[in-house]
């Protein structure tokens, strides 16, 4: 399997990217954060507010995280000569655009871990449903990243790429958004029967766009 | 060709798309007279269930508006795809066209879909899941001009608006359901919604606006196509020109010196 | 035996702008061919069309058997190109830069080790980050990565810019020896005395057009090749 081989080749190149210059762990993650700190300024901690809207805020805090990560992944890739260097390389394209999609996802679920302690200090809200949690992070994870990399290589190069990407990106990932914060909702409320449909809508979502990112990445890398 | 059929070549019109817009012209005179005259209010003896005597009026031209911005989507999607295929100019600029006044005609439904609500429920937006699912499908297809507008050689420019266009018209459904499930959580349908039930004279009243719509949409959309392929016309006659002035600097080259050759060579 | 590089009349579009205007150039298996001319002659785009890079509009381009026009892909990973810019991620290192790329393009392990060596990177430079590296050693990182993946036709952009003595020594043994494994070399540079001692043939461009074609002192001894006038 080629594809998956070249997949490994990008992933494997992510993560020592990461490693070697911490973006992540020493910008992005912090920034979630922040953003989850923001929220309790803009919603008085005292009524109960935030609580009540931990499973929006949650996602929120992670969609504009993913902006970030999204840009950084594909800055490396818009660097000196590299465009023609991965045309030239002999990758399979949809192994690249994976590669970049678990990528995507691996630095993601950190985050995600990271603010779900966030707001389990911040705003006193105990996760139940352990599971139904784990898996809605796990698909809509996969649906952010795989929206993210389509995007984030149509907008690599191009000098309004940071002003365009969330302009096209966000609205394509509201249903995410919305099904994420449902079924954690559901999951807060120890209700998650109604939350494993949310999660079913994910996972379509999930595989829609992986499978025309796998289709479209070749014609999206082509020139730039 | 057919002599009906042939552009001016400074224009973008035909003798058939004048005549196509003349007819149109009366046809939109004669919509409204049905529309917002002659057709009865949704009241009395025949009137549907949530009796919305002449609110009824609104619906004649939102819902012909939307069918035609959902039209004009859907065209834009098929000459996405059809361009990922064919790699030829015409499908992307069909596309870029139809997209175009796609985002007029969702501005107008989600303009009468509100006036409607301002009356109907009080308030000038409801987080209806139409309303919603539209707005965000609005806000797409902004971004997917905004990329048009962005990138400036033709060829990529092409690609990476076909799959956006591709991508953006997929995405329909999805945000529709979730929407739809969203809103389903804190609102059952008892809120009266603008779907009465209709007959006789309103019903002919609806299907003559969507067809006045979509001939509407038709017309606009052929005209910016034009508009599009004759300014593609235009950088290609430049193209002869520049491939002159480009082997003519070879004859300057050539004669001097290359280590002192012309600036223009550069 | 059919030409490595066959351009008839090749058009070329970078933009509304025809870099190339028609240029013809014919390259057999095994030589070395030096591109000559002014500065905004295309010879950079005449690589990059070899390389499958940009679209050829207009006239015949096959390179190594593939039609460039019907599709230029099948030809990318066949060729090695150095350009201008390196193609290297500025935040890994020498070592993690030549193994990724060499590895995308399925090179054996020992491929790598080897180019290392021959570019002089197996020492302490191998674990510097490209990032911190001066202009010349990126073009070393870069022809190392072009070593280990041993491309059957090499498309060099002024191979000898910014490289010290030793390295531009470096350069010209280098395409000798892909010549001697078989591969074949189309090389752009501006020190004609330099690379034309190596090369077996110049042809000239300007104007996005080949204006003539002319034997060189490495050439005139070995294999005989037509001398081509372009008009």
């Amino acid at each position: 399997m080629s594809i998956l081989r070249d997949a490994g080749l990008i992933l494997g190149k992510d993560l020592r990217l990461e490693m070697r210059t911490r973006v992540i762990a020493g910008q992005v993650v912090p920034f979630g954060l922040l953003v989850l700190v923001l929220f309790a300024f803009a919603l008085d901690p005292d009524r109960r507010v935030l609580s009540e809207a931990t499973p929006g805020l949650f996602w929120l805090a992670v969609l504009f995280s993913t902006l970030l990560a999204l840009q950084r992944a594909f800055e490396v890739e818009a660097g000196d000569g590299v465009p023609d260097a991965l045309r030239l390389s002999g990758l399979d394209p949809a192994g690249i655009f994976l590669g970049k999609v678990a990528g995507l996802v691996v630095h993601m679920l950190v985050l995600e871990i990271v603010l779900l302690a966030g707001v389990t200090l911040f705003y006193g809200t105990t996760p139940h449903a352990a599971l139904l949690l784990v898996v809605t992070c796990l698909a809509a994870t996969a649906g952010l990243a795989a929206v993210g990399s389509l995007y984030g290589i149509l907008s690599a190069g191009m000098r309004v790429r940071d002003t365009l990407l969330p302009l096209l990106m966000l609205p394509v990932v509201a249903p995410v958004l919305i099904s994420a914060t449902q079924a954690f909702a559901a999951a807060y409320r120890q209700a998650s029967g109604s939350g494993w449909r949310w999660f079913g809508l994910l996972v379509v979502f999930a595989l829609l766009y992986l499978v025309i990112g796998m289709v479209a990445f070749e014609s999206l890398l082509e020139e730039s | 060709m057919n002599p009906l059929f042939r552009m001016h070549p400074d224009g973008t019109a035909s003798r058939a798309s004048r005549v196509f817009g003349l007819v149109l012209l009366v046809a939109v005179a004669v919509f409204l007279a049905v529309a917002l005259v002659i057709s009865p209010p949704d009241s009395g003896p025949n009137a549907s269930e949530n009796s919305m005597g002449d609110l009824v009026r609104i619906m004649y031209v939102h819902v012909p508006v939307a069918v035609a911005c959902y039209t004009a989507f859907f065209v834009t999607a098929v000459a996405s795809v059809a361009y990922l295929v064919r790699r030829s100019e015409g499908w992307d600029l069909l596309a870029a066209a139809s997209a175009e006044v796609g985002v007029v005609f969702t501005v107008l439904t989600l303009a009468t879909g509100s006036v409607w609500g301002h009356i109907a429920w009080g308030t000038w937006w409801e987080w209806d899941p139409r309303l919603t699912s539209t707005l965000l499908m609005l806000i797409v297809y902004i971004g997917y001009l905004a990329l048009r507008g962005a990138v400036l050689d033709p060829v990529v420019r092409a690609r990476r608006a076909a799959v956006v266009g591709l991508v953006a018209f997929a995405n329909v459904p999805i945000v529709h359901y979730s929407v739809d499930w969203w809103r389903g959580i804190h609102q059952p349908a008892t809120i009266s919604r603008l779907d009465p039930t209709i007959d006789g004279l309103k019903l002919f009243a609806l299907m003559f606006g969507m067809l006045v719509a979509i001939a509407v949409y038709v017309w606009l959309m052929v005209h910016r196509f034009r508009l599009e392929f004759v300014r593609a016309r235009l950088e290609e006659q430049g193209l002869d020109t520049a491939l002159a002035e480009r082997r003519a600097e070879a004859e300057t080259a050539s004669g001097a010196n290359p280590v002192t050759a012309p600036k223009g060579a550069s | 035996m059919e030409p490595v590089v066959n351009f008839r009349q090749a058009v070329c579009l970078l933009g509304r702008f025809p870099a190339l205007a028609g240029v013809d150039l014919t390259v057999g298996a095994g030589e070395i061919v030096l591109l000559a001319g002014p500065n905004g002659a295309g010879k950079t785009t005449v690589l990059r069309a070899c390389a499958g890079l940009v679209t050829v509009v207009d006239g015949e381009a096959r390179v190594l058997g593939v039609d460039l026009r019907a599709d230029p892909r099948p030809v990318r990973q066949r060729v090695g190109l150095l350009g201008h810019s390196s193609g290297l991620y500025a935040d890994l290192s020498v070592a993690e830069n030549v193994a990724f790329w060499a590895r995308a393009g399925r090179s054996r392990p020992a491929d790598v080790d080897a180019a290392m060596a021959r570019l002089g990177l197996d020492g302490r430079l191998a674990g510097v980050a490209v990032g911190r590296l001066s202009a010349g050693q990126r073009r070393r990182v870069a022809l190392a990565v072009l070593v280990a993946r041993r491309p059957e036709l090499w498309l060099l952009d002024e191979p000898h810019a910014a490289l010290d003595q030793q390295g531009r020594d470096l350069v010209d043994s280098l395409m000798g020896d892909a010549v001697a494994a078989g591969a074949t070399v189309l090389v752009v540079s501006h020190e004609l005395d330099r690379a034309s001692s190596v090369a077996h043939r110049t042809v000239h461009l300007a104007g996005g057009t080949s204006v003539e074609t002319a034997g060189t002192a490495a050439g005139a001894g070995s294999q005989p090749h037509p001398v081509e006038l372009v008009p």
